[in-house]
């Protein structure tokens, strides 16, 4: 129990909430790490994944190479990295972003995917192009599991970043292994209790993201909108309720 | 090579402390989540929350439970229980939701068909529900699986032997040879274990050998919709 209480003193202790070590600059850190991994992983995953989803093309290669990369180890590859390109920011960000784009292209291609067939005909029957097709039609019907990718990624990049500080990163694993050096358990357990609580929230939030992405993709579906006029339980409903 | 040959015994000792650090996870998860998972299949009310409660656990960076469990269960920090804790909770939020998924892919006809010829709620469970849900379950816990075997290695960064001590070591040391030595043993463990699953499948449901979900190499499992759509249960946190 004793852990759990240093840790909270820890956590309350003024002297960690300022400063270059303090654990508001090692969010924004963390969060930066997370946000410049997710930007160069979508400018690879998001043209190869609508490209794959939309002709259909090349499905079969991405799926194997995807899923062996993800049976890689993480800390295997960050530590290789490292030692190939030296420390600094490039190898764990590289490495962040070879994990990252397995989620966010699954996510990207399977939305794109899932949108019925007989919608996208529809479409080019009215005269769109394919790149109407794609933007209008396939992208805002297959948002919820293209944003689904990202909330993968994103929760993959926040965990690793965390292994990422072995390597010289800053960031939140930084108390781990700081307190790890010096056997101080409270930082290392009031870090990681500070990660835990940045993943949980940014999950939330991709949650809210995605509900909302599932509203606008498919507003008449009774489930996500008890309002909806085409719904056809009402019907039966006032049949048999005078 | 040369290297991994001289130091035979120490990576073959890693290889096994990493074996059982993964199988051990692996068979507890399992045998937590199938009646998990079958509870919430029969009560759509919890099925939520269960699966919600899954969700939440999976998502927990895996550095951070390894750190944080000893002051929750009691144990020390470098006991390499933490690591099997931890991985059999990730197991387990991750299985449920196929557990629950693979039951409720048995026809209702057939329960009440078993039921009809005198099956008892017992005899019904353990000799209908569980095979007809076997398939599902086998592509879940392979997987568990592979995710499993990965995750071992992070805690190498807690001072839990498994290959991934080659990782550490090898990056200490600057020696590139050690940390490929690494790479190769995990993908050959997770190869192994992903045939052993596929063979025991073979042996316990002879009936699934031609169907769909018998077939292709592991990784076929993880991309594409299926897993997409179950969001980031199958695709998030590796680490």
């Amino acid at each position: 129990m004793s852990v759990v209480s240093d840790a909270v003193t820890w956590l309350t202790d003024g002297a960690h909430w300022t400063g270059e070590t303090g654990i508001p600059n090692r969010v924004l850190e963390h969060l930066g790490y997370t946000s410049l991994t997710l930007v160069m992983a979508a400018a690879v995953a998001v043209p190869l994944g609508l490209y794959i989803g939309h002709t259909g093309r090349f499905r079969g290669l991405a799926i194997g190479v995807t899923g062996a990369l993800r049976a890689l180890p993480t800390l295997g590859v960050l530590t290789l990295l490292t030692l190939l390109l030296g420390i600094g920011l490039e190898a764990p960000i590289l490495a962040l972003t070879v994990l990252a784009v397995p989620p966010l292209l699954a996510g990207v291609y399977a939305g794109v995917e899932s949108v019925d067939p007989q919608t996208v005909d529809a479409a080019r029957a009215q005269g769109m192009t394919e790149w109407q097709v794609l933007t209008r039609v396939e992208v805002p019907l297959g948002l919820p599991l293209v944003v689904g990718g990202f909330r993968a990624a994103t929760l993959q990049v926040v965990a690793t970043a965390t292994v990422a500080a072995y390597v010289s990163l800053g960031g939140l694993g930084r108390y781990i292994f700081d307190g790890q050096a010096v056997r101080d358990y409270p930082q290392m357990v009031g870090g990681s209790v500070v990660v835990v609580v940045l993943a949980l929230l940014l999950d939330g939030v991709f949650a809210v993201a995605q509900a909302a992405a599932g509203r606008r993709a498919r507003p008449t579906r009774p489930a996500t909108d008890p309002s909806s006029s085409t719904d056809p339980t009402p019907t039966s409903q006032s049949t048999t309720t005078p | 090579m040369e290297w991994a040959w001289r130091n035979r015994d120490q990576v073959l000792e890693l290889f096994w402390q990493h074996t059982w650090l993964s199988v051990v996870p692996l068979v507890v998860g399992f045998l937590l989540a199938v009646p998990i998972g079958w509870y919430a299949s029969r009560h759509p009310r919890l099925r939520g929350t269960l699966l919600g409660v899954g969700s939440v656990l999976y998502t927990i960076p895996s550095l951070a439970l390894f750190v944080t469990l000893p002051g929750i269960i009691g144990t020390g920090f470098l006991d390499p229980l933490n690591v099997v804790v931890a991985l059999s909770i990730y197991a387990v939020a991750i299985m449920v939701r196929t557990a629950a998924d693979a039951f409720e892919s048995v026809s209702p006809a057939v329960l009440d068909s078993a039921t009809a010829t005198g099956y008892s709620s017992r005899q019904r469970g353990f000799g209908v529900e569980l095979p007809l849900a076997g398939p599902v379950l086998l592509a879940g816990i392979r997987v568990v699986s592979v995710s499993t075997v990965s995750l071992v290695s992070v805690g190498a960064l807690i001072g839990v032997a498994s290959l991934g001590s080659l990782f550490t070591n090898g990056y200490r040391r600057d020696f590139l040879t050690e940390i490929v030595v690494g790479l190769v043993g995990i993908v050959v463990l997770a190869l192994v274990l992903d045939a052993l699953l596929v063979l025991a499948g073979r042996v316990l449901m002879p009936w699934d050998r031609h169907s769909e979900r018998a077939k292709g190499p592991f990784w076929r499992r993880f991309a594409g919709g299926r897993v997409a759509e179950s969001g980031t249960m199958a695709l998030g946190g590796d680490a």
